[in-house]
């Protein structure tokens, strides 16, 4: 690792996540309870006071994401977490916040479901829901890491990427990143980046709160500054604030919105392969499944199987540019995700018909093994 | 201590409606023990509604089910709303001699679910709505609920950032709904406790009982104990039992001599960090807590001994 870390630490995945926040600067916690995410919620307790932040445990989930927002706009950064049924909870004030473009992180801790599921064992099974559990058009920006310096880095770009294009961004960790321990070893304060919303120059007479003279990114300025006036509502506004059923400014908004995911994507994307240069044989696989996969390429290797993994880190916006480069090269694909069939619609959409797309899903809150891939690989092989 | 009433006893030890062995709590669950009881002035004609909580867990694998009546567990907040479904249901065919039971915790009864609480009780739903308060979220690793009392340990409330407001009041919450039936109960207490359940199965309209329920494990204190706990929590005020009629009149088992108090808040390693501010701030809250229900029980329903006659 880089002389620029610090310290190893063995952590938690769940604990990683807050250690990041707050070096990223989240100075905010808005929580409630729920497995497997509580440690999130624990360690921010005990951090955010230390350090000058602060840390509310609310009385609900929907709350929780109320809170968020709200601090968000008083211009904190402002971290919550929660599994499905809390994120389940949540998604109507998630709207709301890539309505009014108020950065913050919500963190996915996934387990078995639907419903109350399997709340103490780990699934992939909420990323539909993260891309469209929300009503309406919206953009979504979900992160899946798959290690713990990768969670601790990737905290850090969520946070960034939420106060560079104002808007909410989805971390989504599952039961087994978050209890499992690992080496970690921090970046030390001040060599990495930390982006903070652009604020605006604009006197209060002149301000816009959704000036779009600037780009797709409106210049903020925190609720309640002297002088400025600021509406925010949920309802379609122009760029004053105030609601508009303008048809026109209405589709201009909502495009622009839109926009600020599909007009950055060199900002957003993030694909990591493993043993891909030569690969005839492609394994598309996340988060804690693709630890597994990465097993499954060396022992496909050790047989003679030119196997390779691609690993969205950006889950969403979904690599599709990325994923059909990739297909060039390959005799067919395995997409290895712990639900019953999920984002391999996106690589069928992806690849078309141009290659075979092998499913190896699961449920049950036993995650998906080595073997188990591997013997979706000599299926193509 | 007095010892049970022959009565209760038998009620008790009956085998008719006897929860069954193999529940999945811990040890010294006073949530366990006090559904146990309720169970068996409840009897077979009953339906359970339990949120996400430890009773949802406790009530065992298949085959082993340890309350023996049907049961559905559902979503945190949603507790009430269910039941007044589920009471809906059943007057819709005229089956309406069937108790319809929420069993819900604090988290869900005092954070999650009171709206959904309040608004069953102010439609005066026909439903006993019990809540087990252990004083914060147990099931999900000891988090501070909205029933924690002030500066007590949780995992999100850590001596270095503890709760900074008193136990929520809920038995007042829930008498601003002018419900027909209120009472709080102990389970050391079990002749109170029987014969509070008993009343309230008889009463139509929205009841609400209010448990208190050591944890040994999220409140930190050894499982032989519990009981102990539980009536020092009684005898030192920190929990009085009491009953309130149509949001109105209360009767009080009065505590004129309240004794135990260091010693309940020693058992508990959740105080243990208590500096001597914190132990006179937590004697403030129970004494205005309480004499504020002493005032209301004094100018309505009056106060009781612990065999529930009256006092005055």
């Amino acid at each position: 690792m880089k002389e620029s870390n610090g310290e190893v630490k063995f952590l938690p995945g769940n604990i990683v996540v807050a250690e990041a926040a707050v070096a990223a600067g989240c100075n905010f916690f808005g929580g409630y309870p729920i497995t497997p995410s509580s440690e999130i919620a624990a360690h921010m307790a005990a951090l955010l006071p230390r350090r000058g932040g602060h840390f509310i445990q609310m009385e609900d989930e929907i709350a929780a994401m109320g809170s968020v927002i709200g601090a968000s706009l008083a211009g904190a950064k402002a971290l919550t977490a929660t599994s499905g049924p809390g994120f389940s909870l949540k998604l109507e004030n998630l709207g709301f916040g890539y309505m009014v473009e108020a950065p913050c992180v919500i963190v996915n801790v996934m387990r078995g479901g639907p419903s109350t599921g399997l709340p103490t064992h780990p699934a992939q099974a909420d990323v539909m829901q993260a891309r469209w559990g929300t009503h309406g058009d919206h953009p979504t920006i979900a992160i899946t890491p798959a290690f713990h310096q990768e969670t601790y880095m990737e905290t850090i770009r969520a946070f960034n990427l939420s106060e560079q294009l104002r808007m909410p961004v989805i971390l989504l960790l599952d039961e087994v990143l978050g209890h499992l321990s690992e080496g970690v070893r921090p970046p030390k304060p001040g060599t990495f980046e930390i982006i903070n919303r652009k604020m605006t120059d604009q006197p209060p007479d002149k301000y816009l709160p959704y000036d779009t003279s600037f780009g797709d990114v409106p210049p903020f300025v925190p609720y309640f500054e002297p002088g400025y006036h600021w509406h925010t509502t949920g309802l379609n506004h122009d760029e004053t604030g105030f609601p508009t059923t303008n048809p026109e400014l209405v589709t201009r908004d909502e495009e622009r919105l839109m926009r600020k995911v599909t007009g950055n994507r060199d900002l957003i994307d993030k694909v990591e392969y493993y043993m891909a240069d030569d690969a005839d044989v492609g394994i598309f696989s996340f988060g804690s499944t693709a630890r597994a996969a990465m097993v499954a390429v060396k022992h496909a290797r050790e047989q003679g199987i030119k196997a390779g993994l691609f690993r969205p880190v950006t889950l969403w916006p979904f690599p599709n540019k990325q994923l059909k480069d990739f297909a060039e090269q390959l005799k067919g694909i395995v997409v290895a995700e712990f639900n019953l069939g999920q984002m391999v619609y996106e690589v069928e959409r992806t690849v078309q018909s141009t290659i075979p797309v092998i499913r190896r899903t699961k449920v049950g809150g036993v995650p998906i093994t080595p073997a188990e891939i591997l013997e979706s690989v000599k299926e193509i092989s | 201590m007095n010892e049970p009433q022959a009565q209760t006893t038998e009620l008790l030890t009956a085998d008719h409606c006897k929860t069954s062995g193999g529940h999945l709590a811990c040890q010294g669950c006073g949530g366990a023990l006090s559904l146990r009881m309720a169970l068996q002035v409840f009897g077979k004609e009953c339906v359970f509604v339990i949120p996400a909580c430890c009773m949802a867990v406790i009530d065992g694998p298949f085959p082993v089910s340890s309350l023996g009546v049907p049961l559905m567990h559902i979503a945190f907040g949603a507790t009430a709303p269910t039941a007044s479904g589920i009471r809906a249901g059943f007057a819709a065919q005229g089956k309406d001699e069937i108790l319809v039971v929420g069993w819900a915790g604090d988290g869900a009864t005092f954070d999650i679910g009171l709206g959904a609480v309040s608004a069953a009780a102010d439609r005066n739903d026909d439903i006993l709505y019990v809540c087990y308060d252990n004083e914060a979220y147990m099931n999900t690793g000891v988090q501070q609920s909205g029933a924690t009392p002030r500066a007590a340990w949780t995992s999100t409330s850590p001596r270095q950032a503890p709760k900074y407001a008193a136990k929520k009041d809920i038995i007042s919450i829930m008498a601003a709904h002018r419900i027909p039936y209120i009472a709080s109960v102990s389970p050391s207490h079990p002749d109170d406790f029987v014969r509070k359940f008993q009343l309230a199965k008889k009463i139509k309209g929205f009841r609400f009982i209010h448990i208190f329920s050591p944890c040994p494990p999220g409140q930190r204190f050894e499982e032989r104990n519990t009981i102990k706990i539980a009536r020092k929590a009684v005898e030192s005020r920190v929990f009085p039992l009491l009953e309130i009629y149509n949001g109105k009149k209360l009767t009080l088992q009065d505590i004129p001599d309240p004794q135990g108090l260091e010693e309940y808040i020693k058992l508990q390693r959740r105080f243990d960090h208590f500096s001597t501010e914190d132990r006179k701030q937590f004697e403030s809250d129970i004494n205005t807590h309480w004499h504020e229900l002493h005032d209301w029980a004094i100018q309505s329903g009056g106060l009781t001994g612990e065999n529930g006659k009256r006092n005055s």
